[in-house]
C-alpha cells in the first residue's frame, strides 16, 4: 500500500504523463481485477433486483435449455439456474472474505508470537507442520463431516488449513525484523514487547500479508466450491456454485448448461482475485515480484 | 547422505504424531456425541449403541487413544463401519487408479510446463511469452470440476475420441488404461502446469542472466545446448521444489477429479466415506495422504543433490 500511494503522489507532483502511463501500465492487472470483482460485488448486492427466487422451482420447467426466458436454462427441478448462479455470488464472496479475514488474522497473531518468542515457536511450529502434512480439503471435509454442516462451519474449516500457511510467512518476516538493530534499541530502551510488536514489527507484515490475503481468499472460494460440489460443503439448500455444480453431474450429458454457467463465474471471480494479488506483488514487493 | 537421511525420517515422526493425534482427537473435539454424529441423523438408538461400541466409544478417552496408536503402529488404520472391512484393504483395492491418474498427471504436466516455461524465459517479454503467462494465469483460476467438464464435453461427447468417464485398469490393457486416463490427467493437470511453467520461466529468466551462460555463447556453445545443459539444469532446484509443493496439491485434487471422471479410486473412497459418514475411513485416508506428502517432501529434499552437486548433506 505505501509504495502504491508514494508513486501517485510522485506522479500527481510532476504531472508527467509518461510517470502516470508508466503507473497504471504496472498497476494494470490490478485495475483488470478490481473492475471485475466491483462488477461480481454489484451483482450480489443488486441479485433480488435482477434475479428472481433462487430457490422457486416449477416441475414443468425441468432441464429447460438457455432460452430467453431461462438466460441459464434450468436444473432436474426446474429451478432457474441464471437466479441460482447470481444468488451463489454472494455466498462466494461471504466464503472468500471471511476465510481471508479469519485466516490473516488468526495467523498473523501466531505468527509474530511464534517469531518474537522462541518457546512458543518450537511447539507451535511442530503443530503446524503436522496440520500442514494434511491435505486442506481433507482436512476441511473432515471437520464439515463430523460437525452440523452450515455455512460458518464451511467457513471455519476452510480457514484451519489456511491459517499455518499465513503464520509460516508471518513468522519469516518477524524473524528477519527481529535482528535489526533497531528492535535491540527498543529492547535496550526498555519498551514494552507488546509495544515493539505493534509499533515496530506489525508494519512490517503489512504487504506481503495483503498480498497473502488475495491468495487466501481466491482459494477459498475454490476450496468452498469444491467442497459443494463434492457434495461435503455449504448445505445444499443454499445455492452456491458449488451446489448448483454438482446437482449438474448426474445430467451433464444432457444438461451441461448447469455445470458451465456457475463454472465460468468461479473460474472469473477467482482469475480477478489473483489479477488483483499478481499485481498487488509486482508493486507491495518488487524483489518477490522479479523473482515469480 | 545416510546420516541426514536418518535424521530427515526422525523428524518426520512429530509430524505424523501431530497428525495422528489430530485426527483422533477431531472426533471427540467436536460438539455432540460422535457416535451420534457418526451414526446419522436418523438412527435409533440401538444403532448409535452399536457404532459406540464398534469405535470403542464406550471406553476412556486415553485408553481409547492408546489402542489407536497401538494399530497404527502395527499398520492397522482401523476398520470400516460400513462393510466391517479393514481399512488398509480398502484402500489396496483402490489404489491402482489413483496411483495412475498421479503419475498419468504429473508426466503431463512436466512435460508440456517445462518446454513453455523454457520457451518463455528464452522469448522473455514475446509473444510467446505473454501467451505462457496468460494460460498460467488461467491455469490457476479454472477449477478442475469445470475444465473436466469442457473436456468431457468437447473430446467425449462431440468429437467421440475418448471415453466419457470411467477407468479401465490395466489388465485389460495399457492402451485401454491410458485412453481412459488422458483426460483426468489433462483436467486436472492444468493447474500443475501453471505452476509448473510459471517457476520454470522465472528459474530460467534468473540463470540466463548469469554470467556462465554468456561465457557459453561467447565459445560458440549451440543455443539448444546453451538452454538445456548449461541452464535449465542450473534452474532445476526451484522447479523441483515446486513440483514436490504440486505433489501435495494434486492429492487434493484427485480427490476432486475421481469424482467428476468417475474413477473409482481412493478419492472417490473418501467421497463415499464422507456421504455415508464412515468416519474411520476418513481418518485413514488421512493418515496416508499426510505420511505420502511426508515422504514426497523427503524426496524432493534428496533430489537436490543430483540437480546441484554443491548441496551436500
Amino acid at each position: 500500500m505505501v509504495s502504491t500511494t508514494a508513486s501517485v503522489t510522485v506522479a500527481a507532483r510532476r504531472t508527467s504523463w509518461a510517470d502516470i502511463l508508466f503507473w497504471s501500465r504496472r498497476n494494470k492487472t490490478i485495475i483488470g481485477g478490481m473492475v471485475i470483482l466491483l462488477a461480481l460485488v454489484t451483482v450480489a448486492l443488486i441479485a433480488p433486483w435482477i434475479a428472481d427466487d433462487p430457490l422457486g422451482f416449477e416441475p414443468t420447467n425441468r432441464l429447460k435449455r438457455p432460452s430467453e426466458v431461462f438466460l441459464f436454462g434450468t436444473d432436474q427441478f426446474g429451478r432457474d439456474v441464471y437466479s441460482r448462479v447470481i444468488y451463489g455470488t454472494r455466498i462466494s464472496l461471504i466464503v472468500g472474505l471471511s476465510v481471508a479475514l479469519v485466516a490473516t488474522a488468526i495467523g498473523l497473531a501466531l505468527g509474530v508470537l511464534c517469531g518474537y518468542y522462541k518457546r512458543v515457536d518450537a511447539v507451535a511450529m511442530r503443530f503446524m507442520d503436522g496440520l500442514m502434512a494434511i491435505p486442506a480439503i481433507l482436512l476441511a471435509i473432515a471437520l464439515i463431516t463430523l460437525m452440523k454442516a452450515s455455512l460458518f462451519i464451511v467457513i471455519i474449516a476452510i480457514s484451519i488449513p489456511e491459517i499455518p500457511r499465513v503464520a509460516r510467512l508471518v513468522r519469516s518476516v518477524v524473524l528477519t525484523v527481529r535482528g535489526q538493530p533497531y528492535i535491540e534499541a527498543a529492547i535496550a530502551s526498555g519498551t514494552r514487547n507488546l509495544t515493539i510488536m505493534w509499533r515496530h514489527i506489525l508494519p512490517n507484515t503489512v504487504a506481503p500479508l495483503i498480498v497473502q490475503a488475495t491468495y487466501v481468499c481466491a482459494s477459498a472460494i475454490l476450496t468452498e466450491a469444491g467442497l459443494s460440489f463434492l457434495g461435503a460443503g455449504t448445505p445444499p439448500e443454499i445455492p452456491s456454485w458449488g451446489n448448483v455444480m454438482s446437482l449438474g453431474r448426474t445430467f451433464f450429458q444432457i444438461a451441461p448448461w448447469i455445470i458451465f454457467f456457475p463454472g465460468i463465474f468461479l473460474a472469473v471471480t477467482v482469475l480477478a482475485i489473483n489479477l488483483v494479488g499478481d499485481g498487488l506483488r509486482d508493486t507491495l514487493d518488487p524483489r518477490i515480484a522479479r523473482r515469480m | 547422505m545416510t546420516a541426514y537421511i536418518v535424521r530427515r525420517l526422525i523428524a518426520t515422526i512429530p509430524v505424523m504424531v501431530v497428525v495422528a493425534l489430530f485426527v483422533f482427537f477431531l472426533l471427540h473435539l467436536t460438539p455432540g456425541d460422535p457416535a451420534a454424529v457418526i451414526a446419522g441423523d436418523d438412527a435409533s438408538p440401538a444403532e448409535i449403541e452399536g457404532v459406540r461400541r464398534k469405535l470403542g466409544l464406550d471406553l476412556p478417552i486415553w485408553q481409547q487413544f492408546g489402542i489407536y496408536a497401538w494399530n497404527l503402529l502395527q499398520g492397522d488404520l482401523g476398520t470400516s463401519i460400513f462393510s466391517n472391512l479393514p481399512v488398509l484393504t480398502l484402500v489396496k483395492q483402490r489404489l491402482e487408479p489413483t496411483i495412475v491418474l498421479a503419475l498419468a498427471t504429473l508426466f503431463v504436466a512436466v512435460a508440456f510446463a517445462i518446454p513453455m516455461g523454457v520457451l518463455a524465459a528464452w522469448k522473455a517479454r514475446s509473444f510467446v511469452d505473454r501467451l505462457v503467462m496468460g494460460f498460467s494465469v488461467l491455469g490457476f483460476a479454472v477449477p478442475v470440476f469445470l475444465f473436466g467438464y469442457v473436456l468431457i464435453y468437447v473430446f467425449a461427447i462431440q468429437l467421440r475420441w475418448l471415453p466419457v468417464q470411467g477407468y479401465r485398469p490395466l489388465a485389460m490393457g495399457l492402451d485401454q488404461t491410458l485412453r481412459s486416463i488422458a483426460l483426468p490427467a489433462f483436467a486436472l493437470g492444468m493447474t500443475y502446469m501453471a505452476l509448473i511453467a510459471r517457476i520454470t520461466r522465472a528459474s530460467m529468466l534468473e540463470v540466463l542472466s548469469e554470467d556462465y551462460i554468456r561465457t557459453a555463447h561467447a565459445k560458440g556453445v549451440a543455443q539448444k545446448s546453451v538452454l538445456l545443459r548449461h541452464a535449465l539444469k542450473n534452474a532445476a532446484v526451484p522447479i523441483v521444489t515446486v513440483i514436490g509443493i504440486g505433489l501435495a496439491l494434486l492429492i487434493s485434487g484427485v480427490v476432486i477429479t475421481e469424482t467428476v471422471f468417475n474413477i473409482p479410486g481412493l478419492g472417490r473412497l473418501t467421497v463415499d466415506a464422507i456421504l455415508k459418514r464412515d468416519y474411520p475411513i476418513i481418518q485413514g485416508l488421512i493418515i496416508l495422504f499426510a505420511g505420502a506428502k511426508v515422504m514426497v517432501n523427503l524426496a524432493i529434499d534428496l533430489s537436490y543433490t543430483f540437480f546441484d552437486p554443491r548441496i551436500r548433506y
